[in-house]
C-alpha cells in the first residue's frame, strides 16, 4: 500500500464518479480500525507518528470521496483538469440569472421568517442537485467529457453555496 | 502494546499482564474516577465508600489544601479560599467570566489565564484542577495497588483548544499520563453503546454543572462515529441554582449580601433544585449573618417558569447539531441523558417533547461519563480482549482557521471534521520584499477574527525578498486524536519553515508547568523523582514487550543486520531498566525506538495490506469489527 497513492486506490475502488457509498464506508472503517491512533495509544513514538499520518490520510481520502461534489472535483484534479475557484470563473448568463432568482427567493423567505418556504426551497434544490449529479456521472464515467464535466462542477459549486445560504436562513428563522 | 495490537478480529493480542488505566470525569460540580476490573467498569470509591468527589478545593494559609466534601463543607465559611466550579475558568481570561462580580473569589488582574488570590497564594484553574486530579490519582493507585499507565480524561465536546490544553496541563501537573482526552458525550455513548449494543443514530444531551453539550452519534457494528457536536460552554446546572438564588433575593426582598451570606443562600438554592426532582415543593430556610431569617417555598411550577429560558437555550445547539449532521428529529433513535442537571423534570420534559420520545435514563447520569472513559482507557492501555474491536471516530467541535487581510477568518479545518485530520492552504506575501509573515491561528465559526477565539500567533521569518504575491507559503494544520492542533508554515521555494504546537494564549508553557510542579512538591509528599524512575521502568518494559511481540510476529521483514542491532538494543535496555539511572533508561529506549522505526513502518504497511486481503470472508457480514456486548456495568 502506497501512502501517496490516490484516494480511489487507497480504498481499492475503481476511479469513477459512480460509487457504492456503503462499500466506501466499509473500506474506510476497515482501514481506520487498522491505523487509528487509539490502536497505538501505548505504542512507541515511531508507530504513534505513523498511525497519526495514516489515520489522517484515510480520513482525508474518505472525506474527499464521500461527498459527490468533492469527488467530482478530485476526479477532475486527477485528470489534471482543475476547476478553479468559483470566484474567478465566468458563468453563462442564463445560469447566473437563475441563481439570482433563487437567492432572491431565499432572501424574501428569510426576511418574512417563512420557515416552511425555506424548507420547500431546500427540498426543490436538493432534487435539482440530484439530477445534476446524474448528468455529471454520465459526463465523467460514460462520455469522459472533462470540459463539460468541469462546467457542471462549477455550477454545482454555486448551488452548494446556495444550499448553505438556505441553511443559514433557517437558523436565522429559528432564533 | 500496539505494534502488536494489530491482531486479526477474534484473535487476541499477545498475552500480557493487565495494565492499570483509569477514566476520569473531571466535572464542574463533581469528579469521578473509574476503571475496568475483570471486564467490568466500576467507579472507584473513597475510604468512606463515596463515589463522587466534589470538585471543590479549599486553600489553607499553611500552603496546604483540602479537596472534596471537606472543602465543600467549609465553602460557606471560607468562600474566598474555597474554589468550586473551577472547570468554568479553565483556559479562560478574566474577561471571559460572566457574572464574576457575584463570585466570592479575588481574581488577579494580570492578563493571560485568570488566577485567584487564596490563602495559599495565587492559584490558576489548572493548579486547582490538578489538586482535584491528584486526589483521584491517589484514590486509584490505592485501590488498584499499583502505578497507573495512564488516564482518559473527559472534556465537554464543546471545549475549545485552550480549555483542552489547560485540562491536559492539569493532568501533567497531577502526575497523570494522559492516554486521551475524550469528549464527554462520546464517553456516555460508549457506556450506553456497549451495554445495549445499540445500532443507529443517537443524541447525547449532556447538561452538567457548568457546561452543556449535545452530540449526534452514529453507532454501527462497533464503530462510534460522531456526526456533529454543539453546545454552550457557559451553561449548566449552576445557572439553574443562580436563577433560584435571584428569585430568592426578589421573593424575600433582600439587601445586598455579604460573600458568606450569598454563598450560604446559593447552597440552599442548589439543595432546593435537587429536592424538586422528587418533590412538588421545596422549603428554603436560612439565617443571614444579620440574624434575618429567609423562609421561602419554591414550587416546581415557579422553578420551571424562572428557568424556562435556560432550558430553551439548550435546544438551539441541538437544532444546529442535527442540521450539521444532516438529520431530522425523526431519524434519532434514542436520546441519552448525561449530567446530574438532566434529573430536573422540566429538562426531561423539554427534551422528550423536542425529540418526541422518552429520553434514556437507565444508567446513572452522574457516573455514565466516567464509566465510558474507563472503558476507553482500558482499551487504549492495551487491555484488549478478543472481540474488543470497537473503535471511536471523533470530530473537532469548532472550526480552525487563520487570520487573513482585513481581520477576516479563513477556515482551514471545518467543524465536525473527523480527527485526526490535516489540511493545508497556500498563502502569499502582500508587500514587495516582505520577509516575514505573521500567522494568527483562531478557532470559531464567525467570519471576523475579533469574534473568534485566538489560539496562537507565530511568525515565519527569513522569507527571501520577492515581488508581492510571488512567495508561496504553505500553512498546514494537523489535529491529533486528542483534538489538539499543531501548525506549520513553510515557504515553498526556500524551504524556510516555522511551526508551533498550539499552546493557546491561555495555556501554560512547559516552563510554567515545571515551576508549578516544583512548587506543589513543597506541600505534597509525592516523591516525583522516584515516580519518574518508576514510570520510565514501566515504559521500558512496555516497549520491550512490544518489540519482542513484533519480532515474534514479523521478524522475517528484517535483515540479519537489522535484527542483530535490535537484539543488541534490547539487551542494553533490559539491563538499563533494572538499574536506577533514569537517563540511561531513556537513552536506551531512544536507541531501540530509532532502530525499530523502519520496522514499524513495514509492519504498518503489512497490516494495511492485510485489511484488504481476506476481505471476501468478512464482507459477508459487512464489517471486520464486532460489537462488544455485556461485560461493562
Amino acid at each position: 500500500m502506497d501512502f501517496n497513492s490516490d484516494h480511489f486506490s487507497l480504498f481499492e475502488l475503481p476511479v469513477a464518479f459512480r460509487l457504492d457509498p456503503s462499500l466506501l464506508d466499509r473500506r474506510y472503517i476497515e482501514m481506520q480500525s487498522r491505523v487509528h491512533p487509539d490502536r497505538f495509544a501505548s505504542a512507541g513514538e515511531a508507530e504513534r507518528r505513523l498511525s497519526l499520518q495514516w489515520a489522517t490520510r484515510v480520513n482525508e481520502g474518505y472525506q474527499t470521496l464521500k461527498k459527490p461534489l468533492s469527488r467530482a472535483r478530485y476526479l477532475l484534479h486527477l485528470a489534471a483538469h482543475d476547476v478553479g475557484s468559483e470566484n474567478n470563473v465566468a458563468m453563462p448568463a442564463d445560469f447566473l440569472v437563475e441563481q439570482m432568482e433563487w437567492r432572491e427567493a431565499v432572501a424574501e423567505a428569510r426576511a418574512a421568517g417563512e420557515h416552511h418556504e425555506l424548507e420547500h426551497l431546500h427540498h426543490r434544490l436538493k432534487r435539482d442537485i440530484g439530477e445534476r449529479y446524474d448528468e455529471l456521472a454520465v459526463l465523467l464515467d460514460d462520455k469522459h467529457d472533462l470540459e463539460q464535466a468541469a462546467d457542471r462542477v462549477r455550477r454545482l459549486m454555486f448551488i452548494d453555496k446556495l444550499l448553505v445560504e438556505i441553511d443559514d436562513a433557517m437558523v436565522a428563522c429559528e432564533e | 502494546m500496539a505494534l502488536l495490537q494489530i491482531a486479526e478480529p477474534g484473535e487476541s493480542a499477545a498475552p500480557h499482564e493487565h495494565r492499570l488505566a483509569v477514566g476520569i470525569d473531571l466535572g464542574t460540580t463533581n469528579s469521578l474516577v473509574a476503571t475496568v476490573r475483570s471486564g467490568l467498569a466500576v467507579v472507584l470509591r473513597d475510604e468512606l465508600g463515596r463515589p463522587l468527589l466534589p470538585s471543590v478545593v479549599r486553600y489553607l494559609s499553611d500552603g496546604g489544601n483540602e479537596v472534596g466534601y471537606e472543602a465543600q463543607a467549609r465553602q460557606a465559611l471560607d468562600p474566598r479560599n474555597t474554589i468550586g466550579s473551577v472547570k468554568r475558568f479553565m483556559g479562560r481570561g478574566i474577561k471571559d467570566i460572566a457574572n464574576r462580580e457575584s463570585l466570592p473569589y479575588v481574581f488577579d488582574e494580570s492578563p493571560g489565564m485568570l488566577r485567584m488570590h487564596t490563602a495559599a497564594g495565587l492559584k490558576s484553574p489548572v493548579e486547582v484542577s490538578a489538586d482535584i486530579l491528584r486526589v483521584l490519582r491517589v484514590r486509584a493507585e490505592a485501590s488498584l495497588d499499583g502505578s497507573l499507565v495512564g488516564a482518559v480524561i473527559t472534556v465537554p465536546a464543546y471545549f475549545d483548544e485552550a480549555q483542552r490544553q489547560a485540562t491536559k496541563d492539569a493532568a501533567t501537573l497531577a502526575g497523570l499520563p494522559v492516554l486521551r482526552l475524550l469528549n464527554e458525550p462520546t464517553a456516555a455513548a460508549i457506556a450506553y453503546g456497549l451495554d445495549n449494543a445499540s445500532e443507529g443514530v443517537y443524541a447525547v444531551y449532556d447538561l452538567g454543572g457548568g457546561t452543556f453539550d449535545i452530540s449526534i452519534l452514529k453507532l454501527s457494528r462497533g464503530i462510534f462515529e460522531v456526526l456533529a457536536t454543539g453546545g454552550d460552554s457557559a451553561l449548566g446546572g449552576d445557572d439553574f441554582d443562580h436563577r433560584i438564588f435571584c428569585w430568592m433575593l426578589e421573593a424575600a426582598d433582600l439587601k445586598p449580601l455579604s460573600v458568606e451570606d450569598a454563598s450560604m443562600l446559593l447552597a440552599r438554592a442548589r439543595e432546593a433544585k435537587e429536592y424538586l426532582t422528587f418533590h412538588g415543593v421545596a422549603p428554603i430556610t436560612g439565617r443571614l449573618n444579620s440574624g434575618e431569617v429567609v423562609d421561602l417555598k419554591l414550587t416546581t411550577e415557579i422553578f420551571a417558569e424562572i428557568t424556562q429560558t435556560l432550558v430553551a437555550k439548550t435546544l438551539q445547539p441541538v437544532k444546529k447539531a442535527l442540521r450539521d449532521a444532516g438529520l431530522s428529529v425523526s431519524e434519532v433513535k434514542g436520546v441519552v441523558m448525561v449530567g446530574g442537571a438532566t434529573r430536573m423534570p422540566q429538562v426531561q420534559r423539554a427534551v422528550g417533547e423536542f425529540f418526541r420520545q422518552d429520553p434514556l435514563n437507565n444508567l446513572d447520569p452522574d457516573k455514565v461519563v466516567a464509566i465510558g472513559a474507563a472503558t476507553q482507557a482500558n482499551l487504549l492501555a492495551g487491555n484488549r480482549a478478543a472481540g474488543d474491536n470497537w473503535l471511536l471516530l471523533d470530530v473537532i467541535p469548532l472550526s480552525l482557521g487563520l487570520e487573513t487581510m482585513g481581520g477576516l477568518v479563513e477556515k482551514i479545518i471545518p467543524r465536525n471534521s473527523t480527527i485526526p485530520t490535516a489540511r493545508a492552504q497556500e498563502f502569499t506575501t502582500f508587500r514587495d520584499g516582505q520577509t516575514a509573515l505573521a500567522v494568527h491561528v483562531v478557532q470559531g465559526e464567525r467570519e471576523l477574527v475579533s469574534d473568534c477565539r485566538s489560539l496562537a500567533r507565530f511568525e515565519l521569518r527569513g522569507i527571501p525578498p520577492m515581488v508581492a504575491g510571488s512567495a508561496r507559503i504553505r500553512v498546514a494544520f494537523q489535529v491529533d486524536a486528542d483534538g489538539l492542533l499543531s501548525v506549520t508554515a513553510r515557504e515553498q521555494a526556500s524551504g524556510v519553515e516555522a511551526s508551533i504546537v498550539v499552546k493557546p494564549s491561555y495555556g501554560l508553557s512547559d516552563d510554567e508547568i515545571a515551576g508549578m510542579l516544583k512548587d506543589s512538591m513543597a506541600h505534597v509528599r509525592d516523591d516525583s523523582l522516584l515516580r519518574a524512575l518508576k514510570e520510565s521502568q514501566v515504559d521500558a518494559q512496555r516497549l520491550l514487550e512490544a518489540v519482542r511481540a513484533a519480532l515474534g510476529a514479523d521478524s522475517d521483514l528484517l535483515s540479519a543486520d537489522e535484527l542483530s542491532r535490535i537484539d543488541g538494543d534490547i539487551v542494553k535496555l533490559e539491563s538499563a531498566a533494572l538499574g536506577e539511572n533514569r537517563r540511561q533508561i531513556m537513552l536506551a529506549m531512544d536507541d531501540l525506538e530509532a532502530d525499530t522505526k523502519d520496522f514499524a513502518a513495514q509492519r504498518m504497511d503489512k497490516s494495511i495490506r492485510r485489511a484488504f486481503s481476506g476481505r471476501n470472508i468478512k464482507e459477508l457480514d459487512g464489517a471486520p469489527v464486532t460489537v462488544k456486548t455485556g461485560e461493562t456495568a
